[in-house]
């Protein structure tokens, strides 16, 4: 398979035809800054109906009066938002024009993995949105689900084409002045997912978007709306990869999940920005709204693998509104060099009778720090209501540190709450052992690493599991000397 | 096989083997008593290459090479194997986990390809079903939970699938009730054949009633005080080690 980069450029645009880039959006990038012109130019941009229009406006006015919050265990220099270029579409005609674009570190990890995006693709049973660069480029297996009656397109032609589900259900989970970012997003959001599952139906295969961010200077603001109608399953995978990028990447995504009486959403993520180079220089800012609300019987279940970025704001969360709902929230989060991670989910039981468990394993190596920040509310009307957390740290080396903030607010006293935490370093004793049975190092260290996740692998679909037990792994690669 | 010449070794500082020469051929089988402190597994260990250890002086050579510059899992890759006085936990890897990855690592060393699923199944339950393992225990995490007996046990499972031309039992009767003595001790006896070699490093002489020595060598202070066949360990079993 020895290409030359002549053909493999011919290949590359090839599979761009195929896989429907479209032409009709300009190439060009907007003028950097934000202001109502540049609100008004995304809604007009993506031809939009005027009440988008209103809403993403009503969130700029909201977010210029809103502070960048600075509660979190993280340290960062803060990012210009007037130096971001907010809207920015494929160049469809010289996307690869060179292979130096694609950075060799991001295509070893991409071999590493054992997975390219055309694999992706064909993974058998998972159909794949792409976003690229803020633009939604391709849908497949759309028709497949069409014939249940679900719908998984981006969020620009779900607007377009289903706005009564839009405006019923977009910014109800997380309000558009929630938070900083939620705002931000709100007002720019480029792009992004939508799925609609109706009444009754079991979505028959793993739904799955695969982001990329590509373009150097252009933020990433990423709109997820997932809606399973009474009675209704799905189950949702999302993957990042980014490519290596000097300056630090802005990225601003909103997922908001709705599981009607009766239904069942689990979302799986694995989150590999790029998380800067061993220097701590460069990487992705990876702030995150992520927020669930449960109806009546319903449950919803987020699992997260977190291995990159340079700084992680990140706490998906689940309002257990209806009686007898069910939140669950697994994650693994790996920090090594400089990276910092603040992550961790909120749990608010509001029904009877409500369910919460979470875990959560922070893996720290090389200089980083991994906080897990958790708040379990009980209100005053949830009878009955259970939580289990555990809060798992590893750590390795001296250099690294592993911090856990759980909050915990009973209203009614039928609660039952339970915390555990455990914080452990992997053994030199543990590392010999391995070594004596002829494992090297990195392989003892991936192994330890497994063990200790396993609670939280074990919950990811079979193949992301594969490739989240790989990324753990490479991600702590060199990181015991 | 295993050739020790004058090896002194120190930890922090301390020395605590002070010339210890040694030789193992292969089909033997040594026994290194000695009380507490004497030195036995700083002994093991070092072979093993666990670089908590330095060593000062002298030479340690498996087949005819100096392996002194080689890491433990390279010594490992040549086929030597130590049975821990203390294995470790690893939480959440299956004992079958471990110990495929331990043959792939070995394999891969040797520029062979992995054993196949089904051949590894078909090995895992032989050696299993010769150690009187059930295969439950196969899919519990790595010595986490284990009786002493289990974790032993464990020990001489893996040397089983490993088959090692080498391999030093570190204190392996410690922690064993009269029946897991007796398992395990038939399961080394099992294993033995011409081509390899044990060292079975022990306090007591009640495992050399089950595992038959050809040798049998009195560590004291760092040093080989007396060696002689299995006689000298039911000596040292009457008269206690004071008596050298």
């Amino acid at each position: 398979m020895a290409y030359t980069e002549e053909e493999l450029k011919k290949e590359l645009e090839q599979q761009e035809y195929q896989y429907g880039f479209t032409t009709e959006i300009e190439s060009e990038t907007f003028p950097v800054g934000l202001n109502e012109n540049i609100v008004r130019a995304i809604s007009k941009k993506k031809n939009e109906p005027e009440w988008m229009t209103k809403w993403r406006l009503e969130s700029y006015a909201a977010w210029k009066n809103m502070e960048e919050p600075d509660w979190a265990n993280v340290n960062y220099k803060k990012p210009d938002f007037q130096a971001i270029s907010y809207f920015s579409a494929p160049k469809t005609n010289n996307k690869y024009k060179s292979l130096d674009e694609v950075d060799p570190e991001l295509i070893k990890t991409f071999n590493k993995l054992g997975i390219s995006i055309e694999e992706q693709k064909k993974l058998s049973g998972v159909a794949v949105d792409i976003v690229m660069d803020s633009v939604s480029v391709a849908t497949t297996f759309r028709d497949t689900l069409a014939k249940d009656g679900i719908i998984f397109c981006s969020i620009s032609d779900a607007i377009q084409d289903y706005p009564d589900l839009v405006k019923k259900y977009i910014g109800k989970v997380i309000p558009k002045t929630d938070n900083y970012y939620a705002a931000l997003n709100s007002a720019v959001f480029s792009d992004g997912s939508f799925c609609y599952i109706p009444k009754g139906v079991r979505c028959p295969m793993e739904l799955s978007t695969y982001f990329r961010i590509n373009q150097a200077g252009t933020g990433q603001f990423e709109r997820t709306l997932v809606i399973a109608d009474e009675g209704s399953y799905v189950s949702y995978l999302e993957g990042c990869t980014a490519p290596s990028r000097d300056e630090n990447q802005l990225h601003a995504a909103v997922v908001e999940l709705i599981a009607l009486d009766n239904a069942e959403i689990k979302y799986s993520t694995v989150q590999n920005w790029y998380p800067g180079n061993k220097q701590g220089k460069g990487g992705v800012y990876n702030f995150v709204t992520k927020r669930g609300i449960c109806h009546t019987n319903s449950k919803i279940s987020w699992t997260q693998v977190e291995t990159g970025s340079a700084v992680t704001w990140k706490y998906p969360s689940c309002i257990l509104k209806g009686d007898n709902s069910i939140g669950e929230f697994y994650s693994i989060a790996v920090t090594n060099n400089y990276q910092q991670a603040d992550t961790g989910t909120k749990m608010i039981h509001l029904g009877k009778n409500t369910k919460s468990t979470i875990i959560s394993k922070g893996i720290s190596a090389g200089k980083s720090q991994n906080s897990y920040r958790g708040l379990v509310h009980i209100g005053k009307k949830a009878e009955n209501s259970r939580n289990f957390s555990q809060c798992d740290s590893l750590l390795m080396g001296n250099n690294c540190g592993a911090h856990t903030f759980p909050y915990i607010e009973a209203k009614n006293k039928t609660a039952q709450i339970e915390h555990e935490a455990t914080t452990s370093k992997i053994g030199e004793d543990q590392i010999f052992y391995c070594n004596q049975r002829g494992i090297d190092v990195e392989k003892a260290i991936a192994l330890i690493v497994n063990g200790f996740s396993k609670e939280v692998l074990n919950k990811l679909p079979m193949e992301f599991a594969v490739e989240a037990q790989k990324l753990l792994e490479i991600s702590l690669e060199g990181s015991v000397g | 096989m295993l050739k020790i010449e004058n090896l002194h070794v120190s930890i922090e500082g301390k020395e605590i083997l002070k010339g210890v020469s040694l030789e193992v051929k292969k089909g033997e089988i040594h026994a290194i008593m000695g009380p507490n402190g004497s030195g036995k597994s700083t002994l093991s260990s070092v072979i093993a290459g666990n670089e908590d250890y330095e060593v000062t002086k002298g030479n340690i050579f498996f087949n005819d090479e100096n392996i002194e510059d080689l890491s433990a899992e390279e010594r490992a890759h040549k086929g030597i194997f130590m049975s821990f006085q203390y294995p470790v936990e690893i939480p959440g890897i299956t004992v079958t986990n471990f110990i495929k990855t331990a043959i792939n690592s070995n394999l891969k060393a040797r520029g062979e390809k992995d054993m196949p699923a089904n051949e590894m199944l078909k090995k895992i339950r032989e050696k299993a079903s010769l150690l009187e393992i059930d295969s439950r225990f196969l899919s519990r995490s790595l010595n986490e939970g284990f009786s002493g007996g289990e974790k032993k046990r464990n020990e001489i499972f893996q040397m089983a699938m490993l088959e090692p031309t080498l391999a030093i039992l570190d204190e392996t009767d410690s922690g064993l009730d009269i029946d897991a003595l007796r398992i395990v001790a038939s399961g080394v006896n099992k294993l033995k054949n011409k081509d390899n070699a044990t060292v079975v490093i022990t306090h007591y002489q009640r495992l050399l009633d089950h595992i038959i020595p050809d040798y049998v060598h009195v560590l004291q202070d760092g040093k080989i005080v007396k060696s002689g066949d299995k006689n000298l360990a039911l000596q040292l079993e009457e008269r206690g080690y004071d008596w050298l």
